[in-house]
């Protein structure tokens, strides 16, 4: 989960790592009262999960509270690549005297942490990195050992800090240290970490993205979630436990497990050449179970979507039992009722797939077509949307 | 012949008392694996009837070892103990870890790996991965014993039931074996790693390597196929659909910016001669084209 500036900030604050006064708005109001109670100029900065927000006008400074005021009016609402602006932060301004950067992350391909640190930081770091490498120190961090102060001083030695905010920096990785690693981060970002005239270390913008697998430890992270981006149906199928993400097609999928979902996805959209171009309405992975009730959940939200043409299930039965599910969809269909109206087409294989042929055929659903193969059940999906 | 698990891989569970554990130690036995006993911290001493097969119970993995001679352990345990029930093995020396587990936070699935290497002596499988079997010999996790017999293919994938799907479709000519990896971040045993061991096993002759979006590991074999390996590979990649920035149900199977896309795997493992189907029926003809079968 990725969050916003603000979400971070705050983090940062929490673990001691040096940022300005701060304060969020979501009206014209707001911001004002927020100017008036940090004092001074503030720094105006829309809230949204996307970069170049600077660049696209995101990003104001403000004389005074009126000043914030107009600046929040004209920043909340905008559409910043796609992202509506719906709080903005309200920051103190700071005088810069140089822009840093550093990272730290979890590096996939070689299975470990890496810092990235660099005295070139600011908007242009991704320039910096492709054109000028040697400006960007990467330096791996074993996942046993962390960050400790003597690793910090490497590192900051290696990304060629000066001398007079040495001591600072590595303070400050030390504590991003501690972010990351007790709120179960993936990445911990400070782009730029300043130095102000007055000589001292901040992080004026963060980003933080968290695992969603530590919730279980993380109890506090639930409060982060940000409800009103969430797709409505994505919204209803995670309250049902589902495993579902909204995609912009006609083929409603449902199936067992990621990669074969996946794979599914790709078939439809594959066959769909052949029907108008016709493609995949969403990722739908009812996992291991797949009894009656989570087939019956996973075809209502599928029907719900207005988009949807035709339902492609599409089961391996490895631990799943095919007649399990084919009882699944019998039974989703007579919990359904009259709110089924979309043609569906079953692929079943694998573990007891026979029996589960013949449940399904026996049921004789109207709206039911039975497919030897995944290749045939896709064409057949395709073809019925594009009807 | 097979690769990591043989006729002589004595098993235990490290969460077999638990109702994962129990469900999928008593299919491992119907299967043929030697479950030798399980581990599970503050029963030690128990003795559990799995279908008249009478399992001793240990509190750690060194007991458990120094009892039964295991050299597998697979790990049932819940993502919250996860982490311990590993380090135990490790600690113990065990040669050979599955991690069944899924929902590991990838902190925890961090530092095992990085303890492992420091370590040096084991090798870990998974997290969030169905096993692996060698059809007829072994089977370590949950992959159905069912679907096909010993045969010359080796498969790699990230995906437990894709893995399955291509067992199926190819069930008539047999797996040496089949080895799901896991689709989660930080993996203990890599696509090269599998590649690698099937290269060199006299029995394997044709491989089939399931990837999916995410991370860059299929790149990296492409790379090590065209340097190391001389038997025919043919692939397979799912994801072409996913959009950026989504996470579909893989941890791992998330795309960012341009790297790990579907596309750009796939272009990496023709660059390296390996044929890529479109669909893992076509992957398979592929297969059957090159074997001549």
């Amino acid at each position: 989960m990725d969050l916003f500036e603000y979400q971070a900030r705050d983090i940062f604050e929490k673990h001691g790592v040096p940022v300005l006064a701060a304060a969020i708005a979501t009206t014209a109001d707001e911001a004002e009262k927020a100017a008036t109670t940090i004092g001074g100029k503030v720094v105006v900065k829309a809230q949204v999960k996307v970069g170049g927000r600077g660049k696209a006008g995101g990003v104001k400074l403000a004389e005074n509270p009126q000043d914030a005021r107009e600046k929040a009016g004209a920043i909340l609402g905008m559409d910043i690549k796609g992202h509506t602006v719906r709080t903005v932060m309200i920051a103190a301004a700071a005088p810069i005297e140089a822009e840093y950067y550093l990272s730290i992350l979890l590096d996939r391909s070689n299975r470990t942490f890496l810092v990235m640190a660099s005295v070139s930081g600011g908007m242009d770091i991704e320039e910096v990195a492709r054109t000028a490498p040697e400006k960007l120190a990467k330096i791996p961090v074993s996942a046993v050992d962390g960050i400790s102060l003597a690793k910090a001083q490497e590192i900051v030695a290696a990304a060629a800090f000066p001398a007079d905010v040495a001591e600072q920096v590595a303070n400050v990785l030390l504590k991003l240290w501690d972010v990351f690693q007790s709120e179960d981060a993936t990445l911990v970002e400070v782009n730029p970490l300043v130095k102000t005239s007055d000589g001292k270390i901040i992080a004026l913008d963060g980003k933080v993205t968290l695992d969603e697998n530590a919730d279980f430890r993380q109890p506090d992270h639930k409060t982060l979630v940000d409800l009103e981006a969430e797709n409505p149906l994505e919204a209803a199928a995670k309250e049902k436990g589902l495993n579902y993400v909204k995609l912009d097609g006609q083929v409603g999928i449902i199936g067992n497990g990621a990669g074969l979902v996946m794979s599914t996805l790709d078939v439809v959209a594959y066959a769909g050449e052949k029907h108008g171009g016709v493609r995949p309405a969403n990722f739908l992975d009812i996992g291991g179970g797949a009894s009656a009730q989570i087939m019956a959940d996973g075809l209502s939200i599928i029907l719900g979507d207005v988009d949807v043409k035709s339902v492609f299930v599409n089961v391996f039965g490895g631990i799943t039992a095919c007649d399990a599910v084919a009882n699944g969809i019998v039974q989703a269909l007579e919990l359904l009722g009259p709110k089924a109206t979309k043609p569906i087409v079953v692929r079943l294989d694998g573990n007891n797939v026979v029996e589960g042929r013949a449940i399904l055929a026996k049921a004789a659903h109207p709206l039911v077509e039975q497919a030897d193969t995944m290749d045939g059940a896709a064409n057949r999906a395709a073809e019925l949307a594009a009807k | 012949m097979s690769i990591f698990i043989n006729d002589a891989s004595k098993v235990i569970v490290q969460g077999m008392t638990g109702s994962e554990g129990t469900k999928h130690t008593r299919r491992m036995l119907a299967s043929g694996t030697k479950i030798v006993g399980g581990v599970t911290p503050g029963k030690g001493g128990q003795v559990v009837d799995i279908d008249g097969h009478q399992l001793p119970v240990f509190n750690t993995v060194v007991e458990a070892m120094s009892a039964t001679g295991a050299n597998v352990s697979v790990v049932f345990v819940p993502p919250k103990f996860a982490k311990a029930a590993v380090i135990d093995a490790i600690d113990a020396t065990m040669p050979l870890v599955v991690v069944i587990t899924e929902g590991i936070p990838v902190h925890d699935s961090a530092s095992f790996y990085a303890y492992s290497q420091l370590q040096g002596k084991t090798q870990i499988i998974g997290p969030n991965c169905p096993g692996l079997i060698s059809p007829g010999t072994s089977n370590v996790g949950i992959i159905p014993a069912d679907i096909t017999g010993a045969g010359p293919i080796g498969l790699v994938s990230k995906s437990g039931t894709l893995t399955y799907q291509m067992m199926y479709e190819l069930r008539d000519i047999g797996f040496s074996t089949a080895v799901g990896i896991g689709g989660d971040p930080v993996i203990g045993t890599t696509h090269i790693d599998c590649l690698r061991a099937f290269q060199d096993d006299p029995e394997t002759t044709a491989i089939v390597m399931i990837g999916e979006i995410g991370g860059d590991a299929e790149e990296r074999a492409a790379a090590f196929i065209a340097e190391y390996v001389t038997k025919p590979v043919v692939g397979y990649v799912a994801g072409f659909t996913a959009p950026e920035g989504k996470t579909m149900g893989h941890a791992g199977a998330i795309v960012s910016g341009s790297s790990g896309t579907a596309q750009g795997k796939k272009d990496a493992l023709e660059a390296a001669g390996v044929k890529v189907g479109q669909t893992p029926s076509e992957t398979a003809r592929l297969l059957r084209a090159i074997m001549g079968r």
